[in-house]
Order: structure tokens, then sequence, then C-alpha cells
């Protein structure tokens, strides 16, 4: 257990003594982010990054198609057809802020022994520390890495990185592996207004628990990235793990999470406009993409109900300490002495109850409501990888139509007694019959790949969850227990007045 | 729509707001019955007595609100129950919540699915309900209040609010011509300042004024702070209720394994939901009601004060014109009947309020203790509930 994450905590909780009932609600709620986000202009990255290059404006995933081919060694997805590597985690569960999703619980699916002594990988986010002064200030998280696979070239490694870091590391995965049907995992989004605070220097709850919201969904964001058998190898998510300089991620302002997914959709709607809809051959797609509309909407219901839930447990515990003090005054106020020291004695039971919602609200969020949040943002990411797909076929379509008017020129120029130009039209012909096969190809891998993604997500999905409403539904059990042994405790108090 | 309640076990519980209640078999007054239409409330007030006044020795009467403000308003106007604390008029009953509620639901039916209404629907049933039992606990303890003193219970307005059995609405409106609503109507807040800025010589009262007028503050916002706790516990319960919603929805379109999963989960919540609406209701009646009834019982002793201090007013004011005659030789006789009057009215007015105030704070106690235990004893057996709901659920989703 991480010491310095704990104490934070404690510094928090300390802190939250002096800050109004009122700022300490606005400040929760003020600290999750919205999903706005800059949205990622081709213009904005420069030629010599590993990212996509701005040839051609309209067509956005043109440079990354072409630059990443599918036959680069380097390049081989690594994927098992088995079921993804147990995540080993750092942090066991508490109710605080800590807490971790990711819980090595060893009777999980018999599948992960297996691959349990293969993929054995922990990482952690920790230890954030403000560098400089400011609007120019930015936080640092210390990434540990643990493991004993071999494509690392430490056990044990420890790195400095800013978000801006992990955004850099996610802009480059995505414009790798989308086109490929890969689902890569989307980094945690912007806050402007919760970085401002930080900046700023407001060392108020609010601030540390935005800080500490935002460790968690980074810690979060790489775990799941390493999940990913290909992600896992990839040199770039090596780099971000172990070397202790990381080039600067070129433009801080344009990459995000959302901004990339964004520019999907964009291509999609792209896609959409110039050609007919796609005869869907495989039912399978068909079907699946429906499904994920319908998981779209109904998780974002939830994440929904369960965000009105933190803010009104947070709600419960705000109103119960204001009633403890009341109780107290009231027990001050009284003139009979039992009944006076028993109002005295309810002010205290409802003061650590108080503290009980508050902690309750945290397993809300940490457990549930980023969760679900996370897979929110998941399911856009298997969206646009469908996109993806539509585009590749559109791309092999394109190819055909080509061809066919090669051929037609060609069979034109057949009577037209121009050798040179014969010559051209019959070397045309053959590269885009290379090119038609290229996109056939393509569009049977990306298909491939994507029902592995998929396979793999679903199972994924429905582990995540099993695990967490048992862990929520722990903490519950833990808050009731708690409940029952105050409330016992004062009792005696009640019965003893006379 | 109509409503209403009987006899049951649970109404046991509920009198206990104000408690020595109905141990005196000669006069025994409950509200057995109760019918809502639309707003107004129609309480049926049954009475079995022995005594001699009354005509039956058992008998029902139908009464409305209004009726018990009258009876409360005639008491009060009474001047020879200056020195008595008046049992505080029991409030109107407001459906205003629930209403509400009703009027939501209307509004989002279109976009809820038949199980989601159903739901709302039968939590808003349970919600009137609630609100219902409330009203009539605190009319019922009203009249309890009157019974149980030696005073009030031979009061005559009293027994023909018992008894009789046609509309009082004409009483009602004589009432208000008559007495124009004399006390009620002076100024609230002359009585701090009266109060407090009497001379008191007796150190039982200077006690009973310092006291009374820092609980008074103390209690009114003990109940407001209980009731915004209690409506953050609701909306709690509510949440749940959503998310339970929620997990039904998914679970529809899962695979089979994954989706009895959820609608465990569903059912889980749907349970929680329960328990903690049940936890937010006893607190409301054990803890908000209580703080709320006797911030009006602490008002009514105030009164009392205000009373007795206006005696003593008029007692020095008396002195100070027999002195004025005295001095003037002129009407010296008259003045000194005055004075011996008003003497006699403060002596008596401190004399019984002296047993009042004791015999309050007595009351208070017993029922502070009442309901503070009854309230962690409930606390703790939902708690314990909630807790075997839960680990029982855990072991099945374990299992699954």
């Amino acid at each position: 257990m991480r010491s310095t994450g704990s104490y934070a905590h404690q510094r928090c909780v300390a802190c939250a003594q002096n800050i109004s009932n009122q700022k300490l609600v606005q400040g929760i709620l003020d600290s999750i982010p919205s999903p706005e986000a800059a949205c990622l202009s081709a213009e904005d990255i420069s030629p010599s990054s590993n990212g996509p290059r701005d040839d051609d404006p309209d067509d956005l995933f043109a440079e990354a198609t072409e630059e990443v081919s599918l036959d680069s060694p380097e390049r081989q997805p690594i994927l098992s057809d088995g079921p993804s590597p147990a995540i080993t985690p750092v942090t066991p569960v508490m109710i605080s802020p800590r807490v971790d999703v990711f819980d090595r619980s060893p009777d999980q699916d018999e599948d992960e022994e297996e691959n349990r002594d293969t993929f054995d990988i922990q990482i952690s986010v920790s230890d954030p520390e403000k560098v400089g002064d400011g609007m120019n200030a930015y936080m640092v998280y210390k990434v540990t890495t643990k493991t004993s696979l071999s494509i690392f070239s430490r056990d044990e490694v420890c790195v400095k990185r800013r978000f801006s870091d992990f955004l850099g590391l996610y802009s480059k995965l995505a414009s790798k592996y989308m086109h490929m049907g890969y689902i890569v995992p989307p980094a945690p989004e912007k806050s402007i207004v919760g970085m401002t605070k930080v900046k700023v220097g407001k060392e108020d709850l609010s601030s540390v628990e935005f800080v500490e919201k935002r460790r968690s969904a980074l810690e979060r964001y790489l775990l799941r990235t390493v999940k990913h058998p290909a992600l896992l190898k990839d040199p770039d998510v090596l780099q971000f793990l172990e070397s202790s300089e990381l080039p600067r991620a070129v433009s801080t302002q344009a990459l995000s999470g959302a901004g990339i997914l964004r520019m999907v959709n964009k291509a999609a709607d792209a896609v959409n406009k110039m050609t007919i809809k796609m005869n869907e051959s495989d039912a399978w797609f068909e079907e699946k993409q429906q499904q994920f509309e319908n998981l779209d909407v109904q998780l974002r219901k939830l994440h929904a109900s369960v965000e009105s839930l933190v803010c009104h447990r947070k709600e419960l515990s705000v109103n119960t300490a204001s009633f403890a003090k009341s109780a107290a005054m009231l027990g001050n106020s009284e003139d009979h002495t039992a009944l006076s020291r028993a109002l005295s004695q309810l002010a205290e039971v409802e003061e650590k109850i108080d503290q009980l919602h508050q902690d309750q609200s945290y397993a809300d969020f940490y457990l549930i409501s980023e969760l679900l949040g996370d897979y929110v943002r998941l399911i856009t990411a298997v969206k646009g990888v469908f996109d993806q797909r539509m585009k590749a076929w559109a791309k092999w379509q394109d190819a055909q139509v080509m061809l066919q008017r090669k051929r037609e020129a060609e069979a034109k120029l057949q009577y037209a007694n121009k050798p040179d130009k014969l010559q051209q039209a019959t070397d045309e012909i053959r590269e885009w019959e290379g090119k038609v096969q290229q996109g056939e190809r393509d569009f049977e891998q990306i298909s491939k790949n994507i029902r592995r993604e998929v396979g793999r997500f679903e199972k994924d999905r429905v582990k995540d969850f099993r695990v967490v409403i048992i862990k929520y539904l722990e903490s519950l059990v833990h808050t009731q227990q708690q409940l029952i042994k105050y409330w016992e405790a004062f009792l005696p108090e009640a019965k003893a007045i006379a | 729509n109509m409503t209403s309640i009987s006899e049951d076990s649970d109404k046991e519980k509920m009198r206990s707001v104000s408690v020595d209640l109905n141990n005196d078999a000669s006069l025994v007054i409950d509200i057995p019955d109760a019918l809502c239409e639309r707003d107004k409330v129609k309480f049926t007030v049954h009475t079995k007595t022995t005594l001699s006044s009354f005509q039956k020795p058992e008998f029902s009467v139908p009464r409305q609100h209004e009726d018990f403000i009258w009876l409360h308003d005639t008491i009060v106007e009474t001047e020879e129950y200056a020195g008595f604390i008046i049992p505080p008029a029991p409030p109107k009953p407001d459906f205003e919540g629930p209403r509400e509620k009703m009027h939501k639901l209307g509004e989002g039916e279109s976009s809820m699915t038949k199980e989601e209404y159903a739901k709302m629907k039968q939590e808003l049933e349970a919600e009137y309900l609630a609100v219902f039992k409330k009203t009539v606990q605190v009319h019922e303890v009203f009249l309890q209040r009157l019974s149980s003193h030696p005073m009030f219970r031979k009061d005559r307005n009293f027994q023909i609010f018992l008894e009789y059995d046609q509309d009082l609405s004409v009483r009602r409106k004589n009432a208000k011509e008559m007495f124009g609503g004399f006390f009620k109507n002076m100024v609230k807040s002359a009585d701090e300042v009266l109060i407090s800025g009497v001379k008191e010589v007796d150190e039982f009262f200077e006690q009973e004024k310092n006291f009374l007028l820092d609980y008074s503050i103390k209690i009114k916002d003990a109940t407001a702070k209980a009731e915004k706790m209690t409506r953050s516990h609701k909306n709690v319960a509510d949440d749940y209720n959503h998310i339970s919603g929620a997990l039904n929805n998914t679970a529809a379109d899962n695979n089979t394994a994954f989706k009895k999963h959820l609608e465990k989960c569903a059912e889980v919540f749907e349970k929680l939901r329960k328990v903690e609406d049940r936890m937010a209701s006893d607190q409301e009646l054990k803890l908000t009601e209580l703080l709320r009834y006797y911030t009006r019982d602490i008002q009514a002793a105030k009164d009392l004060l205000y009373r007795r201090a206006r005696a003593l007013a008029d007692y020095e004011n008396s002195n100070k014109a027999l002195d004025k005659a005295r001095l003037k030789g002129k009407d010296v006789a008259q003045a000194e009947e005055n004075q011996k009057q008003c003497l006699q009215k403060f002596d008596k007015l401190s004399e019984s309020g002296k047993k009042e105030l004791t015999s309050f704070k007595a009351r208070r106690v017993v029922a502070f203790r009442k309901n503070l235990i009854e309230m962690t004893e409930l606390e703790i057996k939902h708690a314990k509930n909630s807790v075997s709901l839960l680990q029982g659920s855990i072991e099945i989703l374990k299992s699954n």
C-alpha cells in the first residue's frame, strides 16, 4: 500500500474540516470533467512525430494507413485466441480514493491460471507532484512498473510522466492500431476547470480530489492498455513505461481521447457520405453494431443514475454532519442532565455516520461510477473500430471501381493504336489489381481482428462487472456493519435517560 | 382518490411522540380511521368514556382538520386556561410532496417503461400513506393531550368536539366572529421582548425562561437539519431504484449467463431501496417528527411564559395606578381592587405555570427517551437486514 497515497487521503480529510460543506459538494461536482476536449486538427501534428502526417487533410487516416503496413514485421500482432492476461493489482481494495478496480481475486477464471505465469505485470501511478507555478504549472506522476516479462529491460522501473504524455501515448497507439480493428483504450479526459484550480495553487479538498481522481484514471488507463496483448508489446508502450526521458507530446492542447475519437467519427461520416450503405454480408457485424448502440445507451443511463447516487450520498454525508452539530447544540441547551448527555452522544454517533457516508460515496464513485465512465468511453472506441472496417470496405470498393475504369480505358486504347499509352494503361491495371487484392485482404484482416477484439472486450466487460459489483456490495456490507456497531453503542446511552 | 387506514399494529408504535397518554380509562380517545378525499382528510374520532357528562359510553364522529384548529383556538382564547401549556395545534395535512411526485409521474409516463411506471406508482402510494399516517398521528396526539389533562378534559367545547354528531362548521364561523382571534393575532415577536424583559424574582421562572428561549432556537434548527438529512436519505433510496431499473434494461439485451447476473444485481438494488426507504421513514417518524412536535410544544410553553409575563406587567401597572390614585386621593378603592385582582391572576398563573412546566419537562424527557430507543432499535434492525440481504446476494453472485 502506498503510504503517500493514503497520507494524501488523510490530509484531504483533515483539511475538509476547514472547508464549508457547500464548497465540498460543489468542488466534488466541479471536479468531474466534462467530455469536451479540443479537436485534433491535422496541422497540429508535426511531421517529425510518430503520428499521422498532414498529407491529405480530407482523408484523415490516409497517413496512418500508408505508414503502417500490415506486412511490416514489428507490427505483427501477437494475438492470442485465449482470454486476456490477468491483471495483477497494486493496491488492495479500501473504501477510500485508493480503490482499485483491478484486484487480485484468486478465484477468477480458471483460464487465467494458464496465463498468469506468462503475463505478469503490475503498474501503479502515484505521487502526484506539482511542477512549476501559475498557469504553466503541471502535475507529474510516478509510473512504476513491476514485471517478470522478458520484453522489459528491468523487472522494476519507475518513471515520471505528465498528463500530456499519456495523451501522446494514446494518440500514437490509436493511429497505429485503430485502423486495424484493435480496440485501443482511450486516455482519460482533459479537464480545464479541474486543472486550472490545481495550477492556481488551491490546496483545497476539491483540488486534492481532482488529482486523486485523475491519478486513478491514469492508472486504470495504463492497466487496460497493457492488458491488450498487442499493445503490451508495442515499442511506444515500452518506451513510455521504461525510458526516463520521453520526447514531449507535440501538441498538448489538441491530443485527447475524445479528440481522437471525434477524428475517427469524422472519418466515418466522410465514408458514409461517399458510399452507399455497405452491403453487410456478415450478419454478425450488423448484430454486434446494434448491440453496441444499445449498450451505449444503457450504460450512459446507468452511469447517470450512479452519478446521481454519488451526489446524493455526498449530500447525505453533509446533511448528517450538519444535523450532528445541531444535535450537539441541542444537547448543550437541554437542562435535563441525562437527556443532555444522550443528545451529545447522539451527535457523536451522527458525526461518525457522516464520515461513513462520505467513505461510501468514494466507493460509489471509484468502484462503479468511474468504471461505467471508462466503459462509456470504451464503447465509443469500439464503435470507432466498426467504422474503420466500413472505411476499409469503402477503400476496397473504390479500388474495384478504379480497376474497372482502368480496364475500360485500356479497352478503348486497344482501338486507338497508341502503344505507349496502352502500355501505361496495362501497367495501371496491374497496379489497381494489386490494390484491389490488398483492399480485400485488409478488409478481411480487419474483420477478423474485430471479431477477436470484440470477443475479448465482451469477456473483459463481463469479468470487470462481476468483480466490481461484488466489491461494491462488500463495501455496502462494511458500511452497514459499521452502522450496527455505532447504533448498538448508542442504545444503552438512550436507555440510560432517566 | 380515497385512501384509508384501519387498526394495525404499526399504530401502537406511531403513537409515541407524546407519552403517558390514554392511560386513564375514564376517557379514551383515538382516531382509528381516516379518509382522504382529494386533499381533504376526514378523521374518525372515536371516544370511549365512563364519564357521566357524555351522553353515550362509546361513539364516533367525523372531523376535519379545521375542526381541530377551532377547538385549539377556543381553548387558547379561554382566560381560565392562561396558566396551562396549551397542546399545540396539529399542522395542516401536507400532501405537497406526493402530489408533486404524482404530477411528475403523469408527465413522465410516456418516457417510462411499464415496469418503471408501476414501480413509481407503488412508491407514490407508499409516500401518500406515510404522510397520511403522520397526520393522523399528530391529530390523535392533540386530542389525547387534552383528554389526559385534568382541566382540558372537562372543557365544554372539547366535549362538543367529541360528541356533537353534526357539522361543526357553523360553530367555527361563529367563533371567528366572536373572538376575532385576539390571542392568536397578537404580534408574536413581542413575546420574546416581553419575556426576556421581565424582572424575575422567582428562580424557577428565571431558569425556565432562559432555558426555553435558547432551547426553542436550538430545537427549531435541529428539526430543520433532521428534515434535510431524511430527505437526502430518501434521495439515495430513489437512486437505488433508478439503478435497479437501468440494470434491468441492460439485462434485457445480454446473453443468458450475464443476463441472470444483471437481473440479480437489479434485484439487490431494489431490495436495498426498500430497506433504505424504511430506514428513512422510521428516522423521520421517530426523530424528525419528535423534534417537530417538541418545537411546537416548546412554543406552547413559551406562550405560557408570555401570558404570565403579561400578567406581571398588568400587576406592575396596577401598582403604579394605585400609587397614583393614592396620591390624587381619587378612586383608591377601585385601584386597590384592581391591584388585588392582578396579583391574584399573576399568582394563579405562576402556581399552575410551575406545575405545567415541571410536568412538561418530565413528559419531554420520557418522549425523547422512548423515541430515541425506538429509532436506534429500528436502525439496528434495518442495518442487520441490509447485511443479510447483501451477504446472501454476494454468495449467489459469486457462485454464478
